[in-house]
C-alpha cells in the first residue's frame, strides 16, 4: 500500500506534466519581469522596479535567517554593504584596466564577499541562537559601520565610495548606459538569486534550517550539529546578501555608510516581517510593498515613516504572520467554498476601520502642518480638500472620524470573527 | 561481546547537589532493559548522560565499547543511539512528514547537503512514508505536528526516534500519561519498532515493564539499588523496602 502510493509520487515527480508545474511560477515569473518595463517604461519606473528587485533579494536573503533559521539578525545592512563596497572597488578596477570583468558577473562576487564575511563572524555569532545571536549582530553592525567612518580606503569615509558601471568591458554590445539595460540585469539577477534561495529551502539544510529554528536541542539527537546548521544558513544569507549588495553598486553607482548602519539593517527586518516570514513569497511581497511606500507615499507625505511604523507594529502585535500570512489564512476557507462567507463581515469592519483610519491620518497630518509649515502657510490640502489647517473644523471632523469609525469597527469585529470561525469549519452551512 | 551500553562509576552533581552517585550498569546487545525509580531520582538526568545532553561529572560512558564521555549529542547520535524525551520534544511547525524526514536524513547520508532537493529523493520519500504508517499516522501525513492529540504526538516522537534506524533506542517515559487504550496502543508500537534492538525505557507503568523487559534497574536517590530479572527485582526485600513493595503488588493482581 505505501509502496505503491510513493513510486505513484516518483513516478508523478518525474513526468513532464509535473516538471511543468514546478517551474510555471518561475517561467511565469520570468515572463512578468520581461514585460514589466513595456507596462512601466519611464526612466522613475525602472528606478524604482531596480530598487525593488534589489530589496526582494536583501529581504528573501535576510529570511533564510529570519524566517527560516529563526535567527533574528539587527546588522544584516553589513553583509549586503560590504558586498557592494567590495564590488565598486571591483567596478573600479575593471575601470582602471587592472582586471577583465564583465560588469553582468559584478554581483557574483558580491556575494562571494559577503559569503566570506559571514564566514569570518558566524563562526562565532551562529554557536547560540536567540538572544546571544540577536546581540552579536548588533554589536558587528554599530562595529562595521563605525569602521566605514575610519578605514577610509576602503569605504571612503563619510562621502562614501562611487564608480562607474559603464567603464566595463562591452558584451554583446551592452555598456549599460541605459537604465533599460541595468532594469534587465537586475530582474535577471532577481530571478535567479530567488530561485536559488527557492530551491535551497527545499534541500536537506534548508529543512534543518527549519528544524533547527523549532527545535534545536532535538535536531541535535538526530545527529545534527545546530551551530553548522545555523552557520550554513547564516552563510547562504550572506552571500545572497552580497548578491544585493552587488546589485546595488550596479544600480547606484555609490555606496555610503549608509548601506552599513544600523537603520539599513532595522529596515530590512521591518521588510521581512510586514511582508511575512513563515512564507517564502512573504518578503517579496514586503519589498515591493515597502519600495511603493517609499518612493510613492513619500511624494505625498513627509511623515511617511511614521505611518510605516505604525504598521509594522499593528503587523507584529495582531498579524505575525505578516501579509503572506494573512493571504494564506484564506486558502482554508477558499478550498471550503466559504471566501463568500467573510464577504460582508469584511465590509462591514473595514469601512469604519477606513474612516478611523483616515480620521487618524487628517489629524496627523494637520497637526506635522500646523506645527511646521511657514509662518502664514496655513492652508493644506489633504484628500483633494484645501483648508485651513488652524482652524477647529478640520480638527473636529478628524476625530469624530476616528472615534465613531474605531467604535464602529470595535462593534463590527466580533461579527467577523465568528464569520471567520464558520468559514474555517468543515460543517456546511 | 562489548556491552551496548556501559557506564562505569557514573556521576552527575548539579552544584551541591550530587543527583547521580555512582552508577555502574551494563546493557547488553538487543536487551530490553527498563529503568525505575521514584520521581526525581535522577532517571531522566541518567538519559541525558548517557545522550550527551550534560556532560559527566565523573565516570565512564561507552556505547558499543567506545567512550562517548564529552561527545555532543549529535556526534552519540552517529555512532547509532537515539532517544525519545519524557516531554514531547518535535519539531511543532513542521507537518508530521517533515519531522519524519528531519529524522532520516543524516542516516541516509544527506548530511549537510545543499544541492539535492529533498522532494526528489524518492527512496527518502519512500522510507518516510513507511514510517508514518509504522507508527499510525498515516492520514496525519501533511497536518502541523504541534496540533497533534497528545497521544499522536508522542507516537511521532517514537517515530522521530526509531527513523535514523539507531541500534540503540532509549525512550524516557513513553507511556506518561496515556490513557488505558493509548498505552496498550504504545507499547504494541514500542515492541514492534524496536524489534531486534537495544531498547532503553524509563517507565511507571508496572504493567507495560513486566510485559515488555528483559531486565530492570532501580534507581533510588541516584544509585542503582537492583539491576535484575523482573522475577528477582519483585522478590528483592531490598526494592522492596527502598521503593516499590506496593506497586509491585498491584502488577500481581
Ligand atoms: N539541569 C538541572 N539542573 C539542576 N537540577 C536538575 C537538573 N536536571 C535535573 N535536576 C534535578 O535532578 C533530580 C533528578 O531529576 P530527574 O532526572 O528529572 O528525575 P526523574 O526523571 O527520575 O524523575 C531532580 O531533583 C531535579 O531537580
Ligand atoms: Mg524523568
Amino acid at each position: 500500500m505505501t509502496a505503491i502510493k510513493s513510486t505513484d509520487r516518483a513516478a508523478a515527480a518525474t513526468s513532464g506534466s509535473a516538471v511543468l508545474k514546478r517551474f510555471a511560477p518561475w517561467i511565469i515569473a520570468a515572463l512578468f519581469l520581461l514585460f514589466l518595463p513595456v507596462i512601466f517604461a519611464s526612466g522613475s519606473a525602472l528606478t524604482i522596479m531596480n530598487q525593488m528587485a534589489i530589496t526582494i533579494v536583501f529581504a528573501l536573503a535576510y529570511n533564510m535567517l529570519l524566517g527560516q533559521g529563526g535567527m533574528l539578525s539587527f546588522g544584516h545592512a553589513v553583509y549586503m554593504g560590504l558586498g557592494g563596497f567590495f564590488c565598486v572597488h571591483l567596478m573600479n578596477m575593471v575601470a582602471a584596466e587592472e582586471w577583465f570583468l564583465p560588469i553582468p558577473l559584478l554581483p557574483l562576487f558580491g556575494g562571494i564577499f559577503g559569503l566570506a564575511f559571514a564566514m569570518v563572524i558566524g563562526f562565532f555569532s551562529t554557536r547560540r541562537a536567540g538572544t546571544v545571536f540577536a546581540m552579536i549582530s548588533l554589536g558587528i553592525g554599530e562595529l562595521i559601520a563605525a569602521c566605514s567612518i575610519i578605514i577610509v580606503v576602503f569605504f571612503g569615509g563619510e562621502e562614501g565610495i562611487s564608480g562607474d558601471r559603464t567603464m566595463g568591458p562591452e558584451i554583446f554590445g551592452l555598456d549599460f548606459g541605459s537604465q533599460i539595460e541595468v532594469y534587465y540585469l537586475t530582474a535577471a539577477w532577481l530571478l535567479v538569486s530567488a530561485a536559488a534561495m527557492y530551491f535551497y529551502s527545499r534541500t536537506p539544510i534548508g529543512r534543518l534550517a527549519n528544524a533547527v529554528r523549532d527545535n534545536e536541542e532535538r535536531a541535535e539527537f538526530l545527529g545534527y550539529s545546530q551551530r553548522y546548521v545555523r552557520l550554513i544558513s547564516f552563510c547562504a544569507s550572506g552571500f545572497f546578501a552580497g548578491i544585493a549588495g552587488g546589485l546595488f553598486a550596479i544600480n547606484f553607482e555609490i555606496l555610503t555608510e549608509e548601506n552599513l548602519n544600523l537603520v539599513t539593517s532595522g529596515t530590512i527586518l521591518l521588510i521581512t516581517f510586514l511582508g511575512g516570514v513563515g512564507f517564502f513569497i512573504g518578503p517579496i511581497i514586503g519589498a515591493i510593498f515597502f519600495t511603493l511606500l517609499q518612493t510613492v507615499l513619500s511624494l505625498y507625505t513627509e511623515i511617511w515613516q511614521l505611518y510605516v511604523g505604525a504598521l509594522f507594529v499593528l503587523t507584529v502585535m495582531f498579524f505575525p504572520g505578516g501579509m503572506s500570512g494573512l493571504l494564506f489564512m484564506h486558502v482554508r476557507p477558499y478550498q471550503l467554498g466559504k471566501l463568500n462567507i467573510l464577504f460582508l463581515p469584511y465590509l462591514k469592519t473595514f469601512l469604519p476601520a477606513t474612516a478611523a483610519i483616515l480620521g487618524g491620518v487628517g489629524f496627523l497630518e494637520i497637526a506635522f502642518h500646523a506645527k511646521n509649515a511657514s509662518v502664514g502657510d496655513q492652508m493644506m490640502t489633504l484628500f483633494w480638500l484645501t483648508f485651513d489647517s488652524h482652524g477647529l473644523i478640520p480638527w473636529l471632523v478628524c476625530v469624530l472620524l476616528a472615534i465613531v469609525g474605531g467604535y464602529l469597527a470595535c462593534r463590527m469585529a466580533p461579527l467577523l470573527r465568528d464569520a471567520w470561525d464558520e468559514a474555517n469549519s468543515l460543517v456546511a452551512n | 561481546m562489548t556491552a551496548a551500553i556501559e557506564l562505569m562509576d557514573v556521576r552527575k552533581n548539579f552544584g551541591l547537589a550530587e543527583i547521580i552517585r555512582g552508577v555502574d550498569l551494563r546493557i547488553e546487545r538487543a536487551e530490553r532493559h527498563a529503568i525505575i525509580g521514584p520521581n526525581g531520582a535522577g532517571k531522566s538526568t541518567l538519559f541525558n548522560l548517557i545522550t550527551g545532553k550534560y556532560g559527566l561529572t565523573g565516570g565512564t560512558i561507552k556505547l558499543h565499547g567506545e567512550d562517548v564521555g564529552g561527545l555532543k549529542p549529535f556526534e552519540i547520535s552517529r555512532r547509532g543511539l537515539s532517544r525519545s524525551f519524557q516531554i514531547t520534544n518535535i519539531f511543532a511547525n513542521m507537518t508530521v512528514f517533515e519531522n519524519l524526514r528531519c529524522g532520516l536524513l543524516w542516516s541516509m547520508g544527506y548530511k549537510y547537503s545543499f544541492w539535492t532537493l529533498v522532494d526528489r529523493q524518492s527512496r527518502l520519500t519512500e522510507r518516510a512514508e513507511e514510517l508514518l504508517e509504522q507508527i499510525n499516522l498515516g492520514d496525519r501525513r501533511d497536518t502541523i505536528a504541534g496540533v497533534l492529540t497528545y497521544a499522536e504526538q508522542r507516537a511521532l516522537e517514537i517515530g522521530i526516534t526509531i527513523a535514523g534506524g539507531a541500534d540503540v533506542i532509549m525512550l524516557d517515559e513513553p507511556t506518561a500519561g496515556m490513557s488505558h487504550s493509548e498505552t496498550a496502543a504504545m507499547v504494541q508500537l514500542i515492541r514492534k519498532v524496536t524489534e531486534g534492538k537495544t531498547l532503553v525505557m524509563v517507565e511507571h507503568d508496572m504493567g507495560v515493564i513486566f510485559d515488555v523487559a528483559d531486565r530492570i534497574s532501580v534507581l533510588v536517590y541516584g544509585e542503582i539499588i537492583e539491576s535484575d530479572t523482573p522475577e528477582v527485582v519483585r522478590a528483592s526485600a531490598k526494592v522492596k523496602e527502598a521503593y516499590l513493595g506496593s506497586s509491585l503488588d498491584e502488577a500481581d493482581a
